[in-house]
């Protein structure tokens, strides 16, 4: 472990990020509707914070690790997190906790989108563009934002690159040098994000709102600057423009990558995983509406379609914005869609959950077992396209599956120990592995009714989720601290 | 640049490695070999893909589109040429080097043209490791003998020992004994340091003399520095591979060569080969073969298997058993620092020797030659100085006018076929080859631009 330049890496990181505390200051000083206050201190905190790490290791000057690579992402996200919260903790409306502006930085900075605060609309904008700001650094990854701009991480950039983005399969770089893939990356996530403003400026909504919320669709996150979320502006033309844009953002952005530097549509149909992710959550879709058209929820068929399908996608690629309060729709339809949170986004889009490309090789390993029991000599090779995947991925799936649903169960029961009732527990911690943002039962709306102490666990599965679990979970073996 | 590079064998992540190490380079590297690639993705910032290189698509995955270069080193001649055709015709890829090993289809230079096999460079790793065994042999005192502007200048080095004339004195007195021949010390090495040498500079024992001088000069210089040794009459070749048997070929004319071969097969084709040698089936390491073979009486003993222990274990045992030199084919850079101050004489690093010549293609700025010195901690280079005064920064100068980056000499000029050893008050020309010598590798990339012509001349 080379802990000096850990811990240079972090101070730089830290001193990057104090940079995000500029752009609310700005805001408020153009609004004057709540204090700069606990932004300038939350700036000079974190600046002074990054250079006294940086200053005493500055020289300190190594290539990272692979070790090295895990303990900077998780440190960074933990510190961040922390840091994050500075500007909730310090403003005197809302007058948040510690552990709640830790939960609501945190939330922001893994684009859950749970959120702890109530009466958003009469918040400062200053504050409401901060927690977008968050989301949507947070979405792409900072470090693959700091990869893209501190070209002297280079090969340790990649050791750090590999432990944020998620996905089974991280060796497919978009371009030889890691630093041109992170630009590429973040030019096409900035892409996206410009034109989702434009769009939902030219739909209805305000600048501010607009810029506000495409933060947060393309991050997949899922804050919004209204307690009504999406369903405050009830337009369906901005309903489907967030559909769309949901959609883009879950899918990997390698394709998007192939698709504009090729220009062509053609990576698309050729990935699998595509297919499978908008063949799940259309056929969810069509489940949803009818039901809901069944139940007659909605009066009309128009509203059940617009808010099915919404909602479907708002939840299926984890996003978690709201148009009705689907926590108390009819029979079995709000775990299905917690369910399908599960599943996720693509691997290597923002979104959050299991990853679709994960459960893709997990239903056609069972198609095998399936197989092999009717041809038991049968030596059958589990493909992705056309391309045969090596044992290691598959069992490397495996293991994450079974991580993945041993934390959550671990997490529900210490949930319900801390008295909160099965439905809650279930869904907040769907939600929150996931990077979901809103459950069922008393988490439906908000997380601040819980108590503390199953926030502080929830803060734990948000970084578990982001960070793929394993990440987080390798710095507890006892094999990664032995020399 | 945008380089793609066939094949990750040992050449090949070796010249990935170099070029990765240079910022302006994008590397994407191709083997058939996913666990090499896993290996080199994880300490190199480069894309790796997985697959046979001369396919379209695998190439085209690799970025053939806009790759600036190919770089073909895999094993088979048959692939390496078939991907240069490929990129050629489809992807119509600018530069395109292949390595050719066997010699047969080396014999028929028309045959790599633009009409028929497109490739522009062709390295066969074999034929330069030869090469560079045959004038460390020619030269016997010298540990490594290098050639510039097609021969016209050799860059010689040489070992100070404690009882040589060289210790103790200073440069200058070298040049006082010689008053006729013109030659000059580009570089010492002390303790794997360099040192600048100036003229009142001391020579101690163990120091590495680097020096440079034109051709025919170099044998007088080296009696200079070394006590005369010995002509050299008996070479015993250990290995009779592509190296070992090209080699026996080219020794056998002036020295009495003895090659060992372990394989019946390849040694009977050896005799077949070879005219006067004499090619011995058995073990190298065997020390009643190498004593019934009179080894105490070999002058120089040379392992050239594929085996770098093997190589050095049987460099050992002559060394012991009377050898009076040992050379040894040593491709890990790490035994090379372990073997060559204890027991083994020279130690060559065929990647070394290949990599050089492979970068002087890679190079911008008319760069004609890249030699490594000293395992790769410094760099001869050899350039040509193209323009005039307006639009070249080095041509209608005087050396002292020339901003040299730091760590960077110039040591010798070839204009035309005279070889003028570099003073403080030399002009250069346009055409000249200028050999300059680098003691930091970083400082590469500035000498290119230095050559490079200003574009506001075209």
């Amino acid at each position: 472990m080379q802990l000096l330049v850990i811990q240079r890496i972090l101070g730089l990181l830290l001193v990057i990020f104090s940079s995000t505390l500029l752009p609310p200051i700005g805001i408020e000083l153009y609004y004057q509707d709540g204090s700069v206050l606990p932004f300038v201190e939350a700036f000079i905190l974190t600046l002074v914070g990054g250079i006294a790490l940086y200053l005493p290791v500055r020289n300190q000057k190594k290539e990272l690790r692979l070790r090295d690579g895990f303990l900077v992402v998780v440190l960074f996200w933990t510190v961040l997190g922390i840091f994050g919260g500075l500007p909730f903790y310090l403003s005197e409306a809302p007058d948040l906790s510690i552990t709640d502006a830790v939960f609501e930085s945190i939330s922001g900075l893994t684009t859950t989108g749970a959120t702890v605060i109530v009466g958003l609309d009469d918040m400062p904008h200053s504050l409401l563009f901060y927690r977008q700001e968050i989301q949507w650094l947070g979405g792409m990854g900072i470090i693959v934002l700091a990869v893209a701009v501190l070209p002297m991480l280079g090969i340790g950039g990649m050791q750090l690159f590999r432990a944020e983005t998620p996905g089974p399969m991280k060796d497919n770089k978009l371009t030889p040098r890691i630093t041109e893939t992170a630009k590429a990356l973040w030019f096409i996530y900035l892409g996206l994000t410009v034109a989702c403003s434009f769009a939902y400026w030219v739909a209805g909504m305000g600048l501010f709102d607009a810029v506000a919320h495409a933060f947060s669709t393309v991050a997949i996150g899922g804050f919004s600057t209204h307690d009504a979320s999406m369903g405050y502006f009830d337009n369906t033309a901005i309903e489907l423009i967030a559909v769309v844009f949901m959609l883009l953002s879950g899918i990997n952005f390698a394709i998007h990558f192939g698709a504009i530097r090729n220009r062509t549509l053609r990576p698309y149909w050729r990935d699998s995983e595509f297919k499978a992710y908008i063949s799940v959550l259309a056929v969810v879709s069509v489940i949803t509406i009818s039901y809901l058209q069944i139940n007659r929820t909605f009066s009309s068929t128009t509203e059940s379609i617009v808010t099915g399908l919404f909602q479907v996608v708002s939840i299926g690629t984890t996003t978690g914005f709201t148009t009705a309060e689907y926590y108390s729709w009819p029979g079995f339809l709000p775990v299905l869609l917690i369910y399908v949170s599960f599943i996720g986004g693509c691997s290597g889009s923002t979104g959050g959950g299991i990853k679709v490309i994960r459960i893709l090789l997990l239903v056609k390993q069972g198609a095998r077992e399936l197989k092999r029991l009717v041809h038991p000599n049968a030596q059958i090779a589990v493909k992705i396209g056309k391309k045969p995947l090596p044992e290691k991925v598959l069992e490397a799936v495996w293991g994450f599956f079974a991580a993945y649903f041993a934390i959550s169960a671990l997490m529900i029961l210490l949930l319900m120990a801390s008295g909160l009732d099965l439905e809650t527990s279930f869904s907040a911690v769907a939600a929150c592995l996931n990077n979901l943002g809103p459950g069922l039962g008393d988490v439906g709306q908000n997380f601040a009714s819980i108590n503390d102490f199953a926030k502080w666990v929830l803060c734990l599965a948000m970084l578990l989720g982001r960070l793929e679990i394993f990440t987080l979970l390798v710095l507890l073996t006892p094999a990664f601290w032995r020399k | 640049m945008n380089i793609i590079i066939l094949g990750a064998g040992q050449v090949g992540s070796t010249v990935a490695t170099e070029l990765a190490r240079e910022e302006a380079n994008e590397i994407t590297i191709v083997d058939k070999d996913q666990a090499i690639l896993s290996e080199l993705q994880d300490r190199l910032d480069l894309r790796t893909i997985c697959g046979n290189g001369s396919y379209p698509n695998i190439l085209e995955m690799a970025g053939a589109d806009d790759a600036d270069m190919l770089i073909a080193l895999t094993n088979s001649d048959e692939i390496n040429m078939m991907a240069c055709q490929i990129a050629s015709s489809i992807f119509h890829t600018p530069t395109k080097i292949a390595r050719i090993r066997s010699s047969e289809y080396l014999r028929n230079p028309d045959l790599f043209s633009p009409e028929s096999i497109p490739v522009d460079f062709m390295i066969s790793p074999e034929s330069l490791v030869t090469d560079y065994i045959h004038h460390l042999i020619e030269h016997p005192s010298a540990l490594q003998v290098l050639d510039f502007a097609g021969g016209k200048v050799q860059l010689a080095a040489v070992k100070a020992y404690d009882s040589g004339p060289l210790v103790g004195h200073a440069i200058k007195t070298v040049r006082q004994h010689m008053p006729d021949i013109d030659m000059r010390v580009a570089a010492i090495f002390r303790d794997g340091q360099s040192i600048k040498p100036s003229a009142e500079c001391i020579v101690e024992a163990g120091d590495e003399v680097y020096f440079i001088a034109a051709r025919e000069h170099i044998p007088a210089v080296l009696s200079e520095m070394r006590k005369l040794e010995k002509p050299i009459k008996r070479v015993m070749l250990a290995g009779g591979g592509n190296i070992g048997g090209q080699l026996a070929a080219l020794l056998e004319k002036d020295y009495q060569v003895k090659v060992i071969e372990r394989f019946a097969g390849r040694a009977k084709q050896l005799s077949g080969m070879l005219d006067s040698s004499i090619v011995l089936l058995g073990d190298a390491a065997d020390p009643d073969l190498l004593t019934e073979e009179s080894i105490e009486s070999m002058d120089i003993f040379c392992a050239l298997t594929n085996d770098d222990e093997a190589n050095i274990l049987s460099s050992m045992l002559a060394k012991r058993l009377g050898a009076k030199k040992v050379m040894s084919l040593i491709n890990r850079p790490a035994y090379v620092d372990l073997v060559e101050s204890g027991l083994i004489d020279i130690a060559i690093s065929p990647h070394q020797v290949t990599i050089g010549t492979l970068l002087a293609h890679i190079r911008r700025g008319d760069v004609v030659a890249v030699h490594a010195l000293r395992r790769g901690s410094a760099e001869a280079i050899e350039a040509i100085a193209h323009g005039d005064k307006s639009s070249s920064k080095v041509v209608g100068r005087s050396i002292e006018q020339i901003k040299l980056p730091v760590g960077v000499t110039i040591s010798a000029i070839v204009r035309g076929d005279e070889v003028v050893i570099a003073h403080h008050d030399t002009m250069i020309e346009s055409e000249d080859h200028v050999i300059l010598f680098l003691t930091d590798k970083k400082k590469i990339s500035d000498v290119e631009r230095l050559f490079q012509v200003g574009f506001t001349y075209f």
